[in-house]
Formats: structure tokens, C-alpha cells, sequence
């Protein structure tokens, strides 16, 4: 057994009202990678705030290379050799690849920035990492996966770096490009880095790492080799119960129901030629790789950006969407894979948020009536069975899958038939991730036509009737659920134009 | 247990919403206390009392049309300017042989009109509001010289054969047998409350919370947030055109090329009132108290006897309280949150 590089005892954390951490505890040792998991809210990130400095604990003990040590600053963790990549990019969009590597360590000759010799490290560590990136590209330039590599080599630009935090990395990278990443933390591991990693996906964990920690409401639950555990019984750690299902065998969808939404040659930059029919009821899965034009296609849907070409049909009406009040009129509800940035206010409740595409239904004469307003979403934290204190509570508060279902409450209030779901588990912790499985398959027997887009094929091959794989802009492939396997969705997803 | 910490978390932000309406408290009483004994002059008194209302008028009209266009995220550096230009074209109107209640309208309307220019301006022509309202800020100013060739424009007083009602129903009139009653405040008070209602009561009022929170997500739940900015900006245009009459009744003569810092006086009104400058959040409520609190402060320090310069020194030491004030309460609200 390597050594122990990384202990931490007991460690106690309190916001007011809330007691983060109560007595957790992690150990890594050189030239491992440790994953770290549980449900959103179960403590990890504050255990790798407090760890990286950001937070200061409330209690317990830290100890790297057997010494007690206090981390009181990011800057000191990093002078302690333990570096971070986040889950958000945190680079500055309009400088280069090598400016952002070394922000705050800049060469220096005399008053002078030395970019020459910047530039010429950051080759090198790139190279090393074997990534086929300039350095003096601008990271605006650069799609989120690069941008993410590059996060990463920042993190191991540190040459002290025994430590490394991976929290989520794969988030917004496509599968050749996770290799690619896994590649680089096997050669990591074997310079003696210990690594932490944070993922929600769990295939990933089985490939990649050596060790399973498992935290759940703030405590440590327990930690297992990797190789001698398996999916359900991380699972049952987590949230101390079984979800994992099988795939779908069948279209639960009759042949003949009829078709809510037909796209007939959709065309814009990103997207060529794209067609397909949304049955009623069904849930239409939508596969491909980063770049593959599915967010774009659908954007092209509801609105949200400019189509040059091609039509929409809606029950059998061709209908003019050209703006996203269009597509609401129509029915078309479209649940962003980036809640944040376009599904939801988050600085107005959850009640404010519900009823805001519908606000004429709740208004009386010229005024909105709040108790209406309250009734309403109140109606739909009900159905969903969304956790928020009241419907007053502000968005900003919830977790990411209670998040989720106020963005789907919107659009039901609004009685939109079509639901659009980007990435409907991203950021999600398993136990929500089961939830929102659940109201899909119940809001698809209800009648309700969903398109859903993801990038994780067992979510894929576990929801959709159908399964449209696109590339590069184009639809590449259909497939039935009951013909659909990984292969045949790969094949299909990496078939580019030729020429 | 989770739902008491909220409580208690809650009660701690309330009591910071309080600091305003305190502080405005704090600022009257100590005006009272000191003036009498530093420059010998009665602070409190029913005349100081109507002197802070006049003054707060138009920084009251500026404040309540504002609130709405920072809300959504915006700014109007040309609130100053269109007030004046407003007050100028309106008076200029009056002396060519206007009828008065015509050149009321007119003052109204150039307000409106500068408000649906920079509405135009910020959600057609993706101008960045700073920049759309800085132009404004020089146009209306400028208008305001041309059109009337550079000459102050007067208002008709109470004693005038031809409009003398115009102050009687603007700033002061005898009535329940008072002399010299502050009309002034019921247009204030009336406003407010129409303002209020608005923001907070109705869907226009909504829809401006969504787009200053996230204009993308209010794009995309369906709402036509180009329209509903230009209507923004123009409601906050009659606010200003409103603020032009008041101003012109309280003071009666109107300079051409005058009127720029005063959008300051509102835009501080509304940040002192805790509205935040990234949108999304504040309230009628809060406004209209920094809206005393700038009049307070004008009033008495010039009845301490410190002059204009004395006035802008402290007004900048109370905006950059009440910012770091607001900082300090979001990051309360953050704390809160984090589970």
C-alpha cells in the first residue's frame, strides 16, 4: 500500500443554520485517484472548499505528508501542492491559452512580461499533457472541451502539485475526448499525484479510479476499492437505496399515434438539413457528440435563434416560430441543458418563476393575483414533488434537480404538449436524476411529446422510444429502442461527411 | 429545524431593509438637534418640512422611473438633461402662446419621447445602456439650448393674470385653510403609489424583475423583451416628464444647458433605496426613502450653512455607504443560501 499523503479528520463545518459537515473524513494516497461522491448537498464541495482554503473548518484536523498543517488561502493550498480544476471554467475568455495558464506567475524579464518564454512553457506542458493547442490562442476561441483541457493543464502547471481536484472534468467533454483525459491521469498517477475526483458519472468511476468515497447529508459513509464493488452498491451508499434500471426494450409508443412536431429541413450555420417527427407521447432521444448540432437544432425550435431555413409543423400546422414567444404559443417548452443561464431567474422565487410564461392566466384586470400566483405553484410543487421550504423560497437556493422541476412546472403551467429536454440530468446527483427520470416517463404517459438530448448513452437507451443521432449538423441515423445498442449509436454519431 | 434557521435568517435580512428608513430617521433627528446649536437655524419646522418635500419632487419623479429601468438592468444617464429639456421646451411652448395645459402635455410627452428613443436605442439597437442614455444625456441638452436659443424660460407664478394656477396645482395652494400647502406632495405621494402598484403589482411590473434577473431566460419563456424595454424606458420617460413639471413649478426659471449631474440625485435615490445595480432586485418602498434621505441631507447641510460642494461631498460618502451596504446585505442573503 503507497503512502497516506492526505488525511482529513473530523472535520466540522457549520453555515448558519446548517451543519455542512459533521465529522467527515478523507484519506488519499500518493499515486491514486480517489473518487469522491454522493448526492448534490452531501458535503463534497464544501469538503474541497475547505481543503483548497476557501473555507475555513469548524473543526477537525488536516494532515499532508503526516504533518498537521491549517490551509488558510487558495494561494496557500497551492503553495501546499494542492491544486483544483472546477467545474465551471474559470478562464478568462479573452486571453490566451498561455496568459491564463500563468495569471499571476507571469515570466518577468526586468519590467517587462517575458511572452516568449511563456509561451515556450506553456508548449511544453501542453505537449506533455499531448494536447494539440497553441498557447497563444484565445480561449474564446476554443470550444468547451479544450477550454476544459486547458483548465486542467493550468491545474498541473504547478510543478509542486501532489494534490489534484478534479471536480466533475468530463462534464463538457465528448467520449474521445474523456480518454484523452483519462490518458493523461493515468500518467499522472504514475508521477505519484494523488487525485481527487468528483463525478456523477459512474461508468467513468469504474474506469478510472482506485478508491470510492462516499459522503451522504454531510458525513463521511464509507470508502471501497473499486475493484471490489460494483454499481449498485455505490448507488446504495449514495441514497441508501437500489435505482439502477435496465434500458428500455420497447417503444411504449403505438405505431399509429399521430405526429405533434415535424422539423422539415431545418437549416441554419450549425445545422444542415435537418428533419424528424415527434410522435405523441413519445420520448424521442437525441444522441451525438459535442459539436453535433442537437442544442442547435432545437434552438432552431423553439426560437431562440435565427433559421434560414426549413419548416416547423405542429399538429399538422406548419407554424412560423421565429421568436420564442412563437414557440410557446405553439407549445414547445424548451428545458436548457444551462438552467442558469437560460431557464430560470434566479433571483425570483420559485413562484415568480413558475407563472412567468403564463402570467396573463393569473392576472386579474391589471393585476397579478398573488394568490393565484401561490395557488398555481403550489399546485405544481405539488405534482412534481419539488423541495422548496414554500413557493416563495428564491430559485437560487434549490439544488439542481429541484431547479429542474420549477423549469418543467413553467412549462406545464403553460400547457405546452412538446417538452424539449437539453441534458435533463446534468449536474444532477443520482437520487434527483432517477426523479426527473420518473416525471419524464409519467409526463410522457400523459400524453406529453418529449425530445430529450443527452450525452450519457445508458440515460439515453434507458428513456427514449426512438433515438435521432445527428453529427456535425446533420442526422446521421434513427434508431428504433428496441434495435438501439452503443455501438450502433457511436457508429452513427462519429459518421461524418466525407469530403 | 431547517425551516426555523430560514426564519432566522430572514429576520436578520429584514432588519437590514430597516437600515434606510433608520438612517433616514437618524439623519432628520440629527439635523434637528444640530442645526439650532451649530448655525442657529429651527431645522425642525413645518417650513424645513415642506423645503425637504420641494426639493424632493423632482428627485422623487426622477427616482420612481428609474427604479424600473435599473431593475431591468439598465441605466439612464439622461434623466438630468430630459427633465430640464422637458421643463424648457414647456415653458418655451407657454411664452410662444401655448395654452398652458398644452405646454403641460408637451413637457410631459418630451420625457416620454426621450424614453422610448433610449428604449429603441437599448433593446433594438443593442446600444449598452450607459452609452444610449450618455448620448441622450448631450441630444436633450442640447435641444433644450436650440430650440429655445439659449434663453432661460420662465414659468407663470402664482401671481400671473395668465396660468397662475399652474404652481397652485403643482407646488403650494391654500386649502383645508392652510396657506401655502404643499400640493406638491400629493403628486408626489400619487406617483409613488402609481409607480408602486406598477412594479409590484403587475405584470409590466413582473416582467421587469424577470428580464433585470435573466433577460435570456425571460427571452425564452416567451416574453417579448425588446418591447417590454422600450416600454420600460418610456414609462420612466413620463416619470421624467412629470419630474420636469414639478421642477419647473418649484423653481419656476429654467436654464438651457443646465441639468446634467441631477439624473445623480435620482440614480442615488434609487441605489440608496437598496435597488441593485445588476438588476433584479429592489423597491418603490426603498426609493422613496432614499429619496428623503438625498432631500434631508440637501436641506440640512445647507441649513448648517455648508454649501453646494459641502452637499456633493456628503452625498458621495452616503452612496458609497449605502453600496457597501447593499454588498454586505447580498452577501448575507448568499450565506444564507448555501447548504
Amino acid at each position: 500500500m503507497s503512502e497516506t499523503i492526505l488525511k482529513m479528520q473530523g472535520i466540522q463545518k457549520y453555515f448558519p443554520g446548517v451543519h455542512a459537515l459533521d465529522d467527515a473524513q478523507l484519506e488519499v494516497r500518493a499515486g491514486e485517484v480517489l473518487a469522491l461522491i454522493g448526492e448534490n448537498g452531501a458535503g463534497k464541495s464544501t469538503l474541497m472548499k475547505i481543503l483548497t482554503g476557501i473555507y475555513a473548518k469548524d473543526g477537525g484536523t488536516v494532515e499532508l505528508f503526516g504533518e498537521s498543517v491549517e490551509i488558510t488561502s487558495p494561494r496557500d493550498a497551492q503553495e501546499k501542492g494542492i491544486s483544483i480544476v472546477h467545474q465551471e471554467l474559470n478562464l478568462m475568455q479573452d486571453l490566451t491559452v498561455a496568459e491564463n495558464i500563468f495569471i499571476g506567475r507571469e515570466s518577468e524579464r526586468g519590467l517587462f512580461l517575458d511572452k516568449a518564454e511563456q509561451n515556450r512553457k506553456t508548449e511544453e506542458l501542453l505537449k506533455s499533457l499531448h494536447l494539440d493547442i497553441s498557447p497563444k490562442t484565445v480561449v474564446r476561441r476554443l470550444t468547451v472541451a479544450k477550454q476544459q483541457m486547458v483548465e486542467i493543464a493550468k491545474a498541473l502547471s504547478y510543478n509542486n502539485t501532489k494534490i489534484l481536484i478534479m471536480d466533475e472534468p468530463s462534464t463538457a467533454l465528448t467520449e474521445s475526448e474523456i480518454e484523452d483525459l483519462f490518458t493523461f491521469i493515468r500518467q499522472l498517477k504514475a508521477t505519484g499525484v494523488g487525485i481527487i475526483y468528483i463525478s456523477h458519472r459512474m461508468n467513468e468511476l469504474f474506469q478510472i479510479t482506485d478508491r470510492i468515497t462516499v459522503m451522504r447529508d454531510g458525513q463521511y459513509v464509507g470508502t471501497v476499492q473499486t475493484a471490489e464493488t460494483n454499481m449498485d452498491e455505490i448507488v446504495q451508499m449514495m441514497v441508501g437505496r437500489v435505482i439502477y434500471e435496465e434500458p428500455k426494450s420497447q417503444s411504449n409508443v403505438p405505431e399509429d399515434a399521430p405526429v405533434v412536431l415535424e422539423a422539415v429541413g431545418l437549416e441554419s450555420l450549425e445545422v444542415k438539413n435537418v428533419s424528424f417527427k415527434l410522435k405523441k407521447g413519445e420520448i424521442l432521444g437525441f444522441s451525438g457528440l459535442m459539436g453535433a448540432g442537437r442544442t442547435e437544432t432545437m434552438r432552431l425550435i423553439c426560437g431562440a435563434d435565427k433559421r434560414t431555413g426549413g419548416k416547423i409543423i405542429v399538429n399538422g400546422k406548419e407554424v412560423n416560430i421565429r421568436t420564442p414567444k412563437d414557440a410557446v404559443r405553439a407549445g414547445i417548452g424548451y428545458l436548457s441543458e444551462d438552467r442558469k443561464r437560460y431557464g430560470l431567474c434566479l433571483g425570483l422565487s420559485v413562484a415568480d418563476n413558475t407563472v412567468l410564461p403564463s402570467l396573463d392566466m393569473v392576472c386579474s384586470a391589471a393585476f397579478v393575483n398573488e394568490k393565484k400566483v401561490a395557488v398555481e405553484a403550489g399546485k405544481y410543487k405539488e405534482q412534481l414533488a419539488t423541495k422548496t421550504p414554500t413557493v416563495k423560497t428564491l430559485v437560487r437556493s434549490l439544488s439542481g434537480g429541484n431547479q429542474q422541476k420549477v423549469v418543467v412546472s413553467k412549462w406545464l403551467m403553460r400547457d405546452c404538449d412538446i417538452l424539449i429536454f437539453d441534458e435533463p440530468t446534468k449536474g444532477i446527483d443520482v437520487g434527483a436524476k432517477s426523479e426527473i427520470y420518473k416525471l419524464m416517463n409519467k409526463l410522457a404517459s400523459e400524453g406529453k411529446s418529449i425530445i430529450m438530448i443527452s450525452s450519457e448513452m445508458p440515460e439515453l437507451l434507458r428513456m427514449s422510444d426512438r433515438i435521432v443521432v445527428m453529427c456535425e449538423g446533420r442526422v446521421t441515423g434513427e434508431l428504433d429502442i428496441a434495435e438501439a445498442t452503443q455501438e450502433k449509436i457511436m457508429t452513427f454519431a462519429t459518421k461524418r461527411e466525407v469530403g | 429545524m431547517a425551516n426555523k434557521v430560514k426564519k432566522l435568517g430572514e429576520n436578520k435580512l429584514d432588519l437590514q431593509k430597516l437600515l434606510a428608513p433608520i438612517a433616514l430617521v437618524i439623519l432628520y433627528v440629527g439635523f434637528s438637534y444640530l442645526c439650532p446649536v451649530l448655525n442657529n437655524v429651527k431645522f425642525f419646522s413645518t417650513d424645513y418640512l415642506i423645503t425637504i418635500l420641494e426639493s424632493s419632487y423632482y428627485i422623487g419623479l426622477m427616482g420612481f422611473g428609474v427604479t424600473f429601468i435599473i431593475i431591468t438592468g439598465g441605466i439612464d444617464l439622461s434623466l438630468g438633461t430630459v427633465m430640464m429639456c422637458a421643463a424648457l421646451l414647456g415653458g418655451y411652448a407657454f411664452k410662444s402662446g401655448w395654452n398652458l395645459i398644452l405646454a403641460v402635455i408637451l413637457t410631459i410627452l418630451v420625457g416620454v419621447v426621450f424614453g422610448v428613443l433610449n428604449g429603441l436605442m437599448v433593446a433594438k439597437l443593442k446600444l449598452p445602456p450607459f452609452i444610449a442614455t450618455l448620448g441622450t444625456q448631450m441630444v436633450s441638452m442640447g435641444i433644450g439650448s436650440i430650440i429655445t436659443k439659449v434663453q432661460s424660460q420662465t414659468w407663470p407664478v402664482a401671481t400671473a393674470e395668465v396660468g397662475g394656477w399652474f404652481k397652485k396645482v403643482f407646488i403650494r395652494a391654500e386649502i383645508f385653510g392652510i396657506k401655502g400647502f404643499p400640493v406638491g406632495a400629493f403628486w408626489l405621494f400619487g406617483f409613488f403609489i402609481i409607480a408602486a402598484l406598477i412594479l409590484h403589482k403587475t405584470k409590466f411590473g413582473r416582467y421587469t424583475y424577470a428580464i433585470g434577473s435573466n433577460e435570456e431566460a425571460a427571452r425564452l419563456s416567451g416574453i417579448n423583451v425588446d418591447n417590454w424595454k422600450i416600454a420600460v424606458y418610456a414609462l420612466s420617460g413620463f416619470f421624467i416628464g412629470m419630474s420636469g413639471l414639478l421642477y419647473a413649478a418649484a423653481y419656476t426659471t429654467i436654464t438651457p444647458g443646465t441639468g446634467n449631474g441631477r439624473e445623480m440625485d435620482g440614480i442615488t435615490a434609487v441605489v440608496i433605496g437598496g435597488t441593485s445595480m445588476s438588476g433584479g432586485s429592489g423597491t418603490m418602498v426603498g426609493t422613496l426613502i432614499g429619496v428623503f434621505i438625498m432631500s434631508v441631507l440637501k436641506a440640512g447641510l445647507s441649513a448648517l450653512g455648508l454649501q453646494a460642494p459641502w452637499q456633493t461631498f456628503c452625498t458621495g460618502l452616503v452612496v458609497i455607504g449605502a453600496v457597501l451596504l447593499d454588498i454586505q446585505r447580498t452577501k448575507a442573503a448568499n450565506r444564507v443560501k448555501k447548504s
